[in-house]
């Protein structure tokens, strides 16, 4: 027992263990935000007139809106004009054109990560593309994916190369005027990764983002684009960390997908970021807004998260169904502990025919932790025979968390099937006591039992990414049962 | 039968309060290793108050009393401390742990007692085929191997379990709380043939049972009978047959 009480106080001693600083030299834009400031990132993106533009309707409709407080969610206050919304590492001239010239410190500061970005790592065929506060800093893979006709870039990038496919949808899934943050971030994103799948092509890799906030008092605004051509399939992780600091800060990202006909997206998250310490102090607000279209029929979207980190979550990634027969998934853990708070769910429409959408959501409460699951499925007047089932489970250790549920659903067809199933649960003291008898410690017990709790959520996601989620869960959760 | 060395569990003089009720009340039971002792008795008389005791399950409050196991103080150790040292305990009512799968658990108890006796992890290959081999001795489907920890079974393949799991940790103790109950003759006969295949001189069991059906698959050494929370009655396994005869108020009225 002794040994076991020490691993686990030097496990917990450890705690969050992505919470170093990178000293680097940045290129930060005083903090503030005004017409100039959304110009001045434009400008340093050399993006074209309509971008800039669009950047600064976004702007103008963003100071006509108020900051959304209908999540079940408590926070101070955001003073938008004392963040910086750019931060750069500095680097020479117009950015990196090959790894050997992105600055060690970043490359160590990603090897630190356990996400290498030397192609000879061949990361099991990820590519990967790094960025590190507002801009991508490297992008592994290139000519392989290119030799496939796979497009996958930084966004500011895909900005100069691929202007009219930026042109054509961005915005087309989530428009400017969406909601206070994608409105927030459209006025000022960064950067990120953009990604075009072609007629037919089967991506040969898993493609993989691994945002990292690195600079003080700045939030990361970054803006993903996913394009499946008709025919076309992509795989596509993302990974989040971030310092430890007192302060909160904010990450306001926006995704787009676009799936044409018989396109199929699969998009995997595991978020990590810096979730505050064991009082509440600091962390990240992760206030994000995912969505994705089906625009062609048989089009297929899934989406998998794995919750762990920030101080609080605000996500929603959401399916659009408009293509005749097209499918949306939705597969989530979300974890919350100490103080952390959680308001997470999906919105599946049904706009077209035959269109099916599956919601699997596993919640789990430890601490004084609040964890909300917010779903709405819609069935239109013109999706005939839709069909959706949600299934929401919670798992509550000690009794200071909280566990919320909130499903809404409208249906306008009489032709549509809704199945809604629900369950609360304790860790109970009788599985535990089960372990204990056969040896097992309390710590493995636990996490066993919530890996269990969560496999059908595990399972949707890419080997790699499931063992990390798994380690992510089991530290996310120390001390919390005992 | 028990044998003259330091016997491998010494129960003295145990009482054992639950929620302020008295359920032990002065329970003296020494086992000799190599043994198989029945504990029989009426409903309520704490049969499996015993069990859960030696078990280490929280909820209990021992009064006064002791037990050694080894010669040492088995009531200072943790359940999975004990587990580790070689007690097994055939659950009464077996647990559902949804989406952990059978053989994870069985491979992380096997792996906790070998860590305690530093022994490096059991390769999986090999722990499979061991697995396989007890499972055909118990009648358990290939299907089980991918299934979760009770999860749908019947009441008969959750008991055929805990055998499967107490033949493939091999404890020095095996307590098996009511481990027949719920059974049909033939899975009855299955579950005491994986009892009667760990019998050995090292391994000692106690059979917690309500009627004597078992006993006649499973011949104990030695049956007590339990009569409101103290050995009533000690004899050979004639005393379980007379029991089954005259019923436990034969013995409750001797006690009083």
């Amino acid at each position: 027992m002794s040994e076991n009480a020490r691993q686990l106080e030097t496990l917990i001693a450890r705690g969050y263990q992505h919470g170093f600083v990178t000293e680097i030299d940045s290129d930060t834009v005083a903090p503030g935000l005004d017409e100039d400031v959304v110009r001045l990132i434009s400008r340093k993106k050399q993006e074209p007139a309509f971008l800039t533009e669009w950047r600064l309707k976004a702007l103008r409709h963003w100071l006509t809106m108020r900051e959304p407080h209908w999540a079940h969610v408590k926070f101070a206050p955001i003073d938008y004009q004392s963040i910086s919304y750019y931060s750069a590492p500095r680097s020479r001239k117009d950015g990196p054109k090959s790894l050997d010239e992105v600055d060690p410190k970043l490359l160590a500061t990603y090897e630190k990560l356990g996400v290498p970005l030397h192609e000879r790592a061949r990361l099991a065929g990820v590519a990967v593309d790094a960025v590190f506060d507002s801009v991508s800093v490297a992008t592994t893979f290139k000519e392989r994916l290119a030799a496939a006709g796979v497009v996958f870039c930084p966004f500011s990038e895909a900005v100069r190369t691929h202007p009219q496919l930026i042109e054509q949808y961005l915005g087309s899934v989530v428009p400017y005027t969406d909601n206070f943050f994608a409105t927030l971030n459209s006025a000022v994103f960064s950067d990120g990764s953009f990604v075009y799948v072609p007629k037919g092509v089967r991506c040969p890799m898993e493609l993989s983002t691994y945002f990292r906030i690195n600079a003080l008092n700045t939030g990361q605004f970054e803006r993903t684009l996913i394009i499946a051509d008709v025919g076309s399939y992509v795989s596509y992780l993302e990974g989040c960390s971030a310092p430890q600091r007192d302060e909160n800060q904010l990450h306001a990202a926006v995704v787009e997908l676009i799936a044409l006909d018989d396109a199929y997206i699969k998009y995997s998250t595991v978020q990590n970021w810096y979730p505050g310490d064991a009082n509440g102090r600091g962390g990240i607000y992760n206030f994000v807004t995912k969505r994705g279209e089906c625009r062609g029929r048989r089009a297929h979207i899934s989406w998998t998260q794995v919750e762990t980190g920030s101080a609080i979550t605000w996500k929603y990634p959401s399916c659009v169904l408009r293509g005749e027969g097209s499918s949306g998934e939705f597969y989530s853990v979300a974890t919350v502990n100490h103080h952390q708070q959680a308001d997470t769910g999906t919105k599946m429409i049904h706009i077209g025919r035959d269109t099916r959408s599956t919601i699997i959501s596993k919640g789990i409460s430890a601490g004084r932790g609040q964890n909300t699951y917010r779903g709405l499925v819609k069935i239109l007047p013109s999706a005939h025979a839709a069909r959706n089932f949600t299934q929401c489970d919670s798992l509550l250790m000690g009794g200071q968390c909280g566990a919320h549920t909130f499903p809404y659903v409208e249906v306008k067809n009489p032709s549509a099937t809704v199945e809604h199933e629900a369950s609360t649960s304790k860790i109970s003291d009788d599985q535990l006591f089960y372990c204990l008898a056969r040896g097992i410690s309390e710590e493995d017990a636990v996490n066993m039992i919530v890996s269990g709790f969560c496999k059908s959520v595990f399972k949707e996601l890419p080997m790699e990414f499931a063992v990390e989620a798994q380690n992510l869960l089991a530290v996310s959760l120390e001390g919390a049962v005992g | 039968m028990s044998t003259s060395r330091t016997p491998l569990l010494a129960i003295n003089d145990l009482h054992v309060t639950v929620e302020g009720k008295q359920i032990l009340n002065g329970l003296t039971l020494q086992v000799g290793a190599g043994a198989v002792h029945a504990i029989m008795g009426p409903n309520g008389s704490g049969k499996s108050t015993l069990a859960h005791v030696l078990a280490g399950r929280p909820g209990y409050e021992i009064t006064a009393g002791t037990v050694s196991y080894e010669g040492r103080d088995l009531l200072a150790l943790a359940p999975e401390e004990r587990a580790r040292q070689g007690v097994f305990l055939g659950f009464q009512y077996p647990v559902e742990i949804p989406g952990v799968n059978n053989v994870y658990l069985l491979k992380a108890a096997v792996n906790a007692v070998r860590k305690q006796r530093g022994l490096p992890e059991v390769d999986a290959f090999e722990f499979l085929g061991l697995v396989r081999e007890k499972m055909k001795l118990m009648h358990i489907e290939d299907s089980f191997l991918s299934r979760g920890v009770n999860e749908g079974f019947s009441g008969g393949e959750k008991k055929r379990n805990e055998v499967l799991q107490m033949l493939v940790l091999e404890p020095r103790l095996a307590i098996l709380d009511e481990t027949d109950s719920g059974l049909d003759i033939d899975a009855l006969k299955v579950v005491a043939a994986g009892v009667n295949s760990l019998r050995s001189p090292e391994r000692t069991c106690l059979l917690v049972t309500h009627y004597q059906r078992l006993l006649e698959y499973v011949v104990p050494d030695v049956v007590h009978v339990l009569v409101r929370g103290r050995i009533a009655r000690s004899g050979d396994r004639t005393l379980a047959l007379e029991l089954e005869r005259r019923g436990y108020d034969w013995v409750s009225g001797q006690a009083a």
